[in-house]
């Protein structure tokens, strides 16, 4: 350990935009409760400049720096790209709705950044230190979001779930850190997986406390078993909150997991695809049957994303190169679908307010043309129906599991993925074939109909053009992760 | 009889699973919960303390700070939560926490 200054070039984003975080909450403090719009403004702005600082200054070199607590690489770039488009969006998207229920207050895109810093620390994290620390960060600030409208009963309901179910899985994750550290002697990832190299069979507390350590991230990605959370929080936060929950985080905390399992436990891959294998299956069990009865669309969106992390989570199960790759080409489609569709549930509103049934979507081809093909494309998609985005996503990560040698799980997938097709068609069906329903009222802004339609076209056939440079990235962003 | 590293990771595992317990057997308030929470972390606390000590390496100290630290904050945030709850509510019992179900 030298006296020097740790170089400060890898971790430029993540401080310009805690920085520029805390110089924007002066702001809105000094401005009062009128500067919402501007805050907002400044903090996609922010993201951006935040971005443009990543892919100009740091660049996809592997760097290590805080005495090996961060890393940078190819897979951080990556992945850090998807959460900063996940959150700029969110931000975007979220203007109308917030001032409609009186919460435009200037705390809501301060808190988005500090969770985006905490994200991106997450996914750069090379310690187990920096792993909890950034972890946390994004928690904290995500429980208040979730609390973001205080005076609905739904949403303070649905931030003091999640804070309860976070703190405890919060608890679990940390028992691991310190069983592992303790039976292992180190934090340090790289360390780690040197230690794990050199013995014969990994010792009892370091497997116990892996579990542990995977049992508090698959509550992040709301894998089952620790899903419980996810329908009420993503039912009782308001609605751009529950775009940006079930964009950003979800990409920041795969990336993490990911990173976990290849960097530090890479010795272990056999015990942890077990667990893997498990949670995937489970996900994707639960997000196909539990989303049938649903009738609130944030809540069948809800069992569509744990649906969907349980296909993400067959890429990781593979344990292989082509398994990451395919992991996070699907996260980056499931991005664009994700965004796409929780715009289209925030045009759902009427003179008496927002409405969130399925059902208030019938008919809507004959009021709305233009936004039911949208919803319609991004449905297609989401099922994984040939020729669009969705069905690219699950193409690669079955392969990579069937190349792994897991052909169950790749069969159980598409068994689900067919079960799952039929909630998203019967959304089609309502809105193409059911009697209309009294029109939804405009005025959401351009910006909401720009993002469902820009994830319409990318999800739709265009994504042919598309799909081949996405693969080429996410190969060059997963080859950096395994050395 | 010398108290060895067995002693405090046996201490730390029953509070661990008391915090455990604290949370899913309770059903009569919030501030129990966020006492259970609490517990937890104390208890790994107790484990980075005393790896740390057994294995003479001070990573494990300074992890526990850091937790310390988090802790704080995350009963801050908790405690302002249950303070905005209670007050579209009117209670902090357990099962009155029952807008959403399904």
């Amino acid at each position: 350990m030298t006296g020097h200054l740790p170089s400060l070039v890898p971790v430029l984003p993540e401080i310009i935009l805690a920085v520029g975080a805390m110089v924007l909450l002066l702001l809105g403090v000094f401005q009062g409760d009128k500067s919402y719009t501007q805050v907002t403004n400044l903090s996609v702005a922010l993201l951006a400049v935040a971005a443009f600082v990543m892919f100009g200054e740091v660049g996809s070199s592997r760097q290590i720096t805080f005495g090996g607590m961060f890393i940078t690489d190819a897979f951080a770039l990556f992945a850090k790209t998807l959460v900063l488009i996940g959150s700029g969006v969110a931000l975007l998207m979220s203007g109308r709705y917030m001032r409609d229920h009186n919460i435009n207050k200037f705390e809501y895109p301060i808190l988005v950044l500090l969770s985006t810093v905490g994200m991106m620390i997450m996914i750069s994290a090379s310690n187990l230190m920096s792993l909890y620390v950034g972890l946390e960060l994004q928690s904290l600030s995500l429980y208040v979001l979730a609390a973001m409208n205080r005076d609905r009963i739904r949403s303070t309901e649905a931030g003091l779930k999640y804070f309860v179910l976070g703190a405890l899985s919060s608890g679990m994750l940390l028992y691991g850190i310190s069983l592992i550290y303790g039976f292992s002697g180190t934090t340090d990832f790289a360390t780690l997986a040197a230690t794990l190299k050199g013995m014969h069979e990994p010792a009892m507390g370091v497997t116990v406390g892996m579990v542990f350590l995977m049992a508090g991230l698959s509550f992040k990605v709301s894998a089952v078993p620790f899903h419980m959370w996810t329908p009420d929080v993503y039912e009782g936060s308001p609605t751009p909150v529950t775009a940006f929950f079930a964009a950003a985080p979800k990409v920041a905390a795969l990336a993490l997991f990911v990173r976990a399992m290849f960097s530090a436990f890479h010795g272990m891959t056999a015990e942890w695809q077990q667990v893997v294998i498990f949670i995937s299956i489970a996900s994707m069990l639960v997000g196909a049957f539990i989303a049938l009865v649903q009738t609130n669309i944030k809540r069948l969106m809800a069992y569509s994303s744990i649906g969907h992390v349980g296909f993400a989570l067959v890429g990781l199960a593979a344990g292989t190169e082509a398994g990451i790759q395919a992991l996070l080409v699907y996260i980056a489609i499931y991005l664009t679908m994700t965004l796409g569709a929780f715009g289209a549930i925030l045009t759902m509103r009427r003179s008496e307010g927002m409405v969130e049934d399925i059902s208030d979507l019938s008919g809507l081809s004959q009021t709305n043309l233009p936004m039911a093909i949208g919803i319609a494309t991004l449905m297609f998609s989401l099922a994984g129906i040939p020729l669009l985005a969705g069905f690219f996503g699950k193409w690669y990560v079955f392969k990579a599991a069937v190349d792994a040698g897991l052909v169950p799980l790749a069969v159980i997938g598409l068994v689900t993925s067919v079960v799952s097709c039929y909630y998203y068609l019967r959304i089609i069906k309502i809105m193409f074939f059911d009697e209309p329903a009294p029109a939804f009222e405009g005025g959401q802004g351009r910006t909401v109909g720009l993002v469902v339609g820009v994830a319409a076209v990318l999800n739709s056939p265009v994504s042919f053009l598309l799909i081949s440079p996405l693969v080429a990235a996410a190969a060059w962003a997963a080859g950096s992760l395994i050395l | 009889m010398t108290i060895g590293l067995g002693h405090y990771l046996t201490v730390a595992a029953i509070l661990f699973v008391f915090g455990i317990f604290g949370i899913f057997l309770n059903r009569k308030n919030v501030i129990i919960i966020l006492m259970s929470v609490e517990l937890m972390l104390l208890a790994v606390n107790i484990n980075l303390v005393a790896f740390s000590t057994f294995m003479h390496d001070m990573v494990g100290q300074v992890f526990a700070m850091f937790v310390l630290t988090v802790a704080a904050a995350e009963a801050a945030i908790g405690l302002a939560i249950l303070v905005i709850y209670f007050r579209t509510r009117g209670s902090i019992a357990v099962e009155d926490i029952n807008q959403m179900k399904g």
